[in-house]
């Protein structure tokens, strides 16, 4: 279990690879990142590495100057936790980069989604919806019934309704590198991200092996 | 942005030569051809020429393309090509088409006669 990144979405383009295919890719910056703190079995119960990541932001809280001061780093933009192996070597300080993922291995990348503000159920998820002709009169992008009649005489929990949809954690699972910039500090993968472009997103090795 | 472009730049192709809508092009694509033989799956790469109209073109960096219409024994076939693909092996401009149009969509609905386009002079 290595630790992850910070990177800020770049956006999406594609590229060539040598057979001719087109691979669509997006871009990720990575993040300044480095290990600010490490959390210890002994001391915390669980091992991880805190990593702060960019440029410190004009106002930081005096709590968290503290935090950086005890630490004895410098303040960054913000922190990140990531569960690591209980003998995991990693020293305060160390600097991490897009060096430590390679080209083909697989990567979970988590961020926030774009918000659509209260969204009806077909975008939201995916209904078909009502007919727009044939007589259909106001229910075109109706969501139809939500259940029975008397039994059971009320709507289940967990119905499929309008509401707030997006701007949440949302993961994407095995996305391949499909490489490395070690000089740009830079990493592309296949497919797509959660996020609006300049977004910030986790990149970390995959849960889930192939 | 400008990372999307670092990212794409060295495979951005120099060697296309300008052509617009109205143009008729040669476009010599690479074709890749799996042969099983008796040492295994052979790989072999051969070129073939498709030539027509181009009726549209799409700008936009790498991911530029551009369509070729042609009439094939009396079928309309169209095809769009990655103009900065490394599967184009060379496009040829053989004649500049004066067009009035950035998409020559209406194309499909003419034939013989009525789907000509006026020759381009300087």
């Amino acid at each position: 279990m290595s630790v992850g990144l910070i990177a800020r979405k770049a956006g999406m383009t594609q590229i060539f690879t040598e057979d001719g295919s087109a691979v669509p890719v997006t871009v990720l910056n990575v993040e300044p990142c480095k290990v600010i703190a490490r959390r210890t079995e002994e001391k915390d119960g669980y091992s991880a590495v805190q990593v702060g990541f960019g440029a410190a932001k004009r106002v930081t809280s005096r709590a968290m100057q503290g935090h950086f001061a005890k630490q004895g780093q410098d303040v960054t933009a913000g922190l990140k936790e990531f569960r690591v192996a209980t003998d995991a070597e990693y020293e305060l300080g160390q600097e991490l980069t897009a060096a430590q993922f390679e080209a083909g291995q697989k990567l979970d990348v988590s961020g926030t989604s774009k918000g659509r503000g209260f969204a009806g159920v077909m975008k939201r998820y995916d209904f078909a919806g009502g007919r727009a002709t044939h007589g259909a009169e106001k229910v075109h992008r109706q969501m139809g019934s939500t259940g029975q009649c008397q039994w059971p005489g009320r709507v289940f929990p967990g119905k499929k309704m309008p509401g707030h949809y997006g701007n949440a954690r949302s993961t994407t699972q095995n996305l391949e590198v499909v490489r490395v910039d070690e000089e740009q500090n830079r990493i592309l993968v296949k497919g797509a991200v959660p996020g609006p472009r300049n977004g910030l997103v986790e990149l970390r090795p995959a849960v889930k092996g192939v | 942005m400008r990372a999307l472009d670092d990212v794409t730049k060295d495979q951005i192709r120099s060697d296309i030569p300008a052509f617009r809508e109205g143009d008729t092009v040669r476009v010599n694509v690479r074709v890749v051809d799996f042969k099983d033989t008796k040492k295994g799956v052979e790989r072999r790469e051969r070129l073939q020429a498709y030539e027509g109209i181009v009726i549209a073109r799409h700008n936009k960096g790498i991911s530029s393309s551009f369509t070729v219409r042609k009439i094939s024994s009396n079928v309309g076939v169209e095809r769009i090509f990655p103009l900065h693909s490394p599967m184009l092996e060379s496009i040829k401009v053989i004649r500049h088409g004066r067009v009035r149009r950035a998409k020559l969509y209406y194309l499909r609905a003419l034939r013989g006669k009525a789907a000509r386009i006026r020759e381009r002079r300087y």
